[in-house]
């Protein structure tokens, strides 16, 4: 079996007597989708905090690229190639949409501290920035304000700034979130894409997209993952069913 | 040409015009007002690094105005009593060199934006406010209880620092000599604003976070901002210590940071030419309500009130619309 | 120093604490249950001691001026609340700062133009005048001890409020989730005056109560409105204990640090030059305390972790 390029083992997580996260340990291996489910207030956004390194396990360890990134913070961990993108589209509203990418190429790049010399015209910074729009079918609004884009667009946007990082894996805190059909439809089509590039560790309510695109699901309920496996072991398996549909469904 | 830009071109005729239009009619006493304005936009250029770029509200950058302030009484106290300000391990002498003098008043400036800024950016929101508002106030006490530089009654500096090749007693003279300096630091912080470090320093303001999911630090790039924003206001500092030749512990004080604030926001925030405007207004209401009433704060109290309230751009974001340039 | 001297001027610390605390107590609530920062505070203190200046002067009452304090600031923070921040909830904190920073303009420019430049007088009371005895021989001021318990008092009522009435439940909530109160049926609009209103007469008394001992005059809120600040830094915003404990430290380490500093310099510098450094550092004192709370807890000692 080959090697994962992110796992969590054993995480823990509480706040005060709320266990958010008990013994959480997955993995997400090459090429792979490997989605994220369960009812809300699971632990899914803790979770996924925990993984990008806003938050600190209070036990347990995280290992990306075959390191241990336990104890590295966000930033660190973009540098080293986890592409993240959120629920809320984290993007700097004023700004256009390729001065957004932009943002993502200079974090890659590295060198942030250039006073003089106009962003916008830096060969390099454009060249990846205009790549990673063209990816995502956006370098037409190049100019557009962001603030100007629908749901649907901002999401394929922050995926374009994660493309910047040469992610070597994406978590995605669900991205169907707010699209319409049609929305969602494109979206899915292009992630299922993505995968190829990097693997992507999905967090997602929206049951097509999931069943569109998992390779591997994991439920997660009352912060511990009850079950994790193909779509069809998934659909099967009892307790699974149980806390999503109660007890009387089976 | 977008409309921010004519009124730019406005502003910068009418900063021409209105000394050209004293020194031609003999009224030293505007020239040495336009001074105060050009000197004050430039406090308020350094404000605007740190609040209009990077959204840090800082309430206590009188601390660095302060500072710029003392650097040139201090140096120049030295000087004009003839004694050293110390004799061992090294000898430093006062001077009366206004280039030394900015780049000491610039480099102690940035210093103390350096440690108050790395304590400070390790709060946010309102703690960050207030803690800055703190420290220049701990700055403000501590210039009046020391004694060696007049205390509580200031500094007086006979005779204006000179300047290499000029002859800064001359109000015009001094008046192009400061108008030199704003202009150069206005350039500059244009092209920082579309650095590479703007593009970040922007993103921290607009979303933290996304900024880290790139693998920039914020934390990093605020104290930068914030160490280069402390200099420059240090520097309008000193220059205002020279148009009065008096530096007083009021530099300092809360009053003094809130209003700076007031000129960038009455002018705009983050507009380039706003503290120009800002400060223009200001100074202009000074002179003519308080030649009317005494009381004529009252109405600066009324009028930035319905500014914040109801016309938020300020005076260039109200004539120049919502358009904010992107090239 | 003697053990006299030193206990006098712990209750002095005391005493300017618990002031403090008046003060810190409205600022913290407010920040709490409407998330809005208040630079104008001191300018409701100082609203209360003119308020109580004139009442006794007209009627020579310092009880009936204490009422004047509370009622006369209780009533220009409902009416500051109403006209002016009622709009500023939704806006963000620059904004909040510039439009309470213009009040204090429009309020300190204005009260001078009402009352002039002259300080006006409020005198302590003759049945509050004079030392009172304290255990081991200490004569303390008993106008002093009296602000001290009175403090206590306001302090002890407090808590009582905030935890035991239908308005502390509704503070509490209020501070912890403002949409959910808003979506229950609570009538924000009136919470929100109410809880301004309070933290205003509590400045007011406290401007009223130590206007007796200093002077009432313009501007006397602004030094401890920053001092206030500082506590709720120290404490943690929204925190009324916080503020408590805050206002107390800050007290004492102003108080005690002016005493005490030029007495721990004076042995090994000589007099004039311990006196000079001690002095610097004691008003400085206050602030290098805040400093390394933050450095400790970026959050203040009882705020909420980020």
């Amino acid at each position: 079996m080959t090697r994962p390029v992110l796992s969590t083992h054993r995480i823990c997580k509480s706040f005060g007597a709320l266990e958010a996260s008990k013994d959480v340990t997955l993995d997400l291996r090459p090429g792979e989708i490997h989605a994220l489910i369960g009812p809300n207030g699971a632990g899914k956004s803790t979770l996924i905090k925990q993984i990008a390194g806003s938050l600190q396990p209070d036990r347990g360890e995280i290992r990306f690229m075959g390191r241990d990134v336990s104890a590295l913070d966000t930033v660190a961990r973009a540098r080293m190639g986890l592409g993240r993108t959120f629920q809320i589209s984290a993007l700097a509203m004023e700004y256009t949409v390729l001065q957004n990418v932009l943002l993502g190429a200079l974090g890659t790049q590295g060198n942030v501290f250039r006073f003089f010399g106009n962003a916008l015209k830096d060969k390099g910074l454009r060249a990846m920035a205009e790549e990673a729009l063209a990816r995502v079918g956006l370098l037409d609004r190049a100019t557009d304000l962001t603030g100007a884009l629908s749901h649907g667009q901002r999401r394929l946007l922050e995926v374009a700034v994660a493309l910047t990082l040469t992610p070597k894996a994406f978590v995605m805190d669900e991205p169907m979130a707010g699209l319409g059909t049609e929305g969602s439809a494109r979206l899915t089509e292009f992630l299922d894409g993505l995968r190829v590039q990097a693997p992507i560790l999905l967090v997602e309510h929206d049951m097509d997209a999931v069943f569109a695109l998992a390779d591997r699901i994991s439920v997660l309920v009352y912060g511990q993952i009850i079950a994790t496996g193909s779509i069809a072991e998934i659909r099967e398996n009892p307790e699974v069913r149980t806390a999503y549909l109660g007890d009387d469904a089976i | 040409m977008t409309r921010e830009r004519l009124i730019n071109l406005l502003i910068l005729l009418l900063m021409i015009a209105v000394p050209a239009w004293a020194y031609a009619v003999d009224e030293p006493f505007i020239l040495t007002l336009t001074t105060k304005v050009a000197i004050l936009a430039l406090a308020g250029v350094g404000l605007n690094i740190a609040l209009g770029l990077g959204g840090l509200i800082s309430f206590g950058h009188a601390a660095f105005f302060g500072i710029g302030g003392y650097a040139m009484g201090i140096l120049a106290s030295h000087a004009q009593s003839y004694t050293p300000m110390m004799e061992w391990p090294l000898l430093i002498e006062g001077t009366k060199s206004m280039p030394v003098i900015w780049l000491v008043a610039m480099l102690t400036s940035a210093l103390a934006a350096l440690l108050i800024g790395a304590l400070s950016l390790r709060t946010s929101g309102v703690y960050f406010i207030m803690i800055t508002l703190a420290f220049g106030q701990m700055l403000y006490y501590f210039a009046i209880s020391w004694p060696a530089y007049g205390g509580e009654d200031g500094l007086s500096i006979y005779v204006r620092n000179g300047f290499p090749g000029l002859n800064t007693l001359d109000p015009l003279q001094y008046l192009i000599l400061c108008y030199v300096v704003l202009f150069i630091v206005i350039f500059l912080s244009s092209r920082l604003a579309k650095s590479a470090f703007g593009l970040a320093l922007g993103g921290a303001r607009q979303n933290a976070e996304r900024v880290q999911t790139v693998g920039i630090a914020p934390y990093r790039v605020r104290l930068t901002a914030f160490v280069i924003s402390g200099a420059v206001t240090g520097l309008a500092g000193a220059l205002y210590a020279d148009l009065n030749r008096f530096v007083s512990p009021t530099m300092f004080s809360w009053h003094t940071s809130g209003e700076i604030m007031v000129f960038v926001i009455l002018g705009g925030v983050a507009r380039l030419f706003g503290p120009v405007a800002g400060a223009a207004l200001f100074i202009g209401m000074e002179h003519v309500l308080g030649g009317i009433s005494e009381f004529w704060q009252v109405f600066l109290g009324l009028t930035l009130l319905a500014v914040v309230l109801f016309a938020r751009g300020g005076l260039i974001g109200t004539l120049a619309g919502r358009e904010v340039a992107h090239d | 120093m003697s053990a006299i001297l030193l206990v006098e001027q712990i209750l002095n610390g005391l005493q300017s604490g618990v002031m403090l605390f008046l003060m810190a107590a409205g600022l913290t609530l407010v920040f709490g249950v409407m998330g809005l920062i208040n630079l104008a505070h001191g300018s409701l203190y100082m609203v209360g001691a003119f308020a109580a200046a004139s009442i006794a002067a007209a009627t020579g009452s310092f009880v009936l001026a204490l009422v004047a304090a509370l009622a006369a600031a209780a009533v220009a923070g409902a009416l500051i609340e109403l006209i002016v921040i009622r709009r500023l909830y939704a806006r963000d904190h620059l904004d909040q700062v510039l439009a309470t920073f213009a009040l204090i303009l429009i309020l300190s420019e204005g009260t001078r133009w009402m009352f002039g430049s002259f300080p006006l007088y409020l005198d302590v009371p003759s049945w509050l005048s004079g030392p009172i005895s304290l255990p081991g021989g200490i004569q303390y001021p008993l106008y002093r001890l009296a602000i001290i318990v009175a403090g206590l008092a306001v302090a002890a009522g407090l808590f009582l409020l905030i935890s035991r009435t239908r308005l502390g439940i509704r503070i509490r909530a209020g501070e912890a989730d403002r949409e959910m109160i808003a979506a229950l049926g609570v009538d924000i609009s009136k919470l929100y005056t109410m809880v301004f209103a309070l933290g205003a007469a509590l400045a007011g008394l406290a401007g009223a109560l130590v206007g007796a001992i200093q002077s009432v005059q313009v501007g006397m809120g602004e030094p401890v409105l920053i001092l206030a600040f500082v506590v709720v830094v120290i404490g943690g915003i929204g925190s009324i204990k916080g503020a408590f404990v805050g206002a107390l430290l800050v007290g004492l380490t102003d108080t005690l640090g002016g005493v005490l500093l030029p007495q721990l310099f004076a042995l090994f510098l000589d007099p004039s030059a311990a006196a000079t450094v001690g002095a610097s550092l004691a008003s400085m004192a206050i602030y290098i305390l805040m400093a390394v709370v933050l450095v400790l807890r970026p959050s203040g000692l009882f705020g909420e972790r980020a």
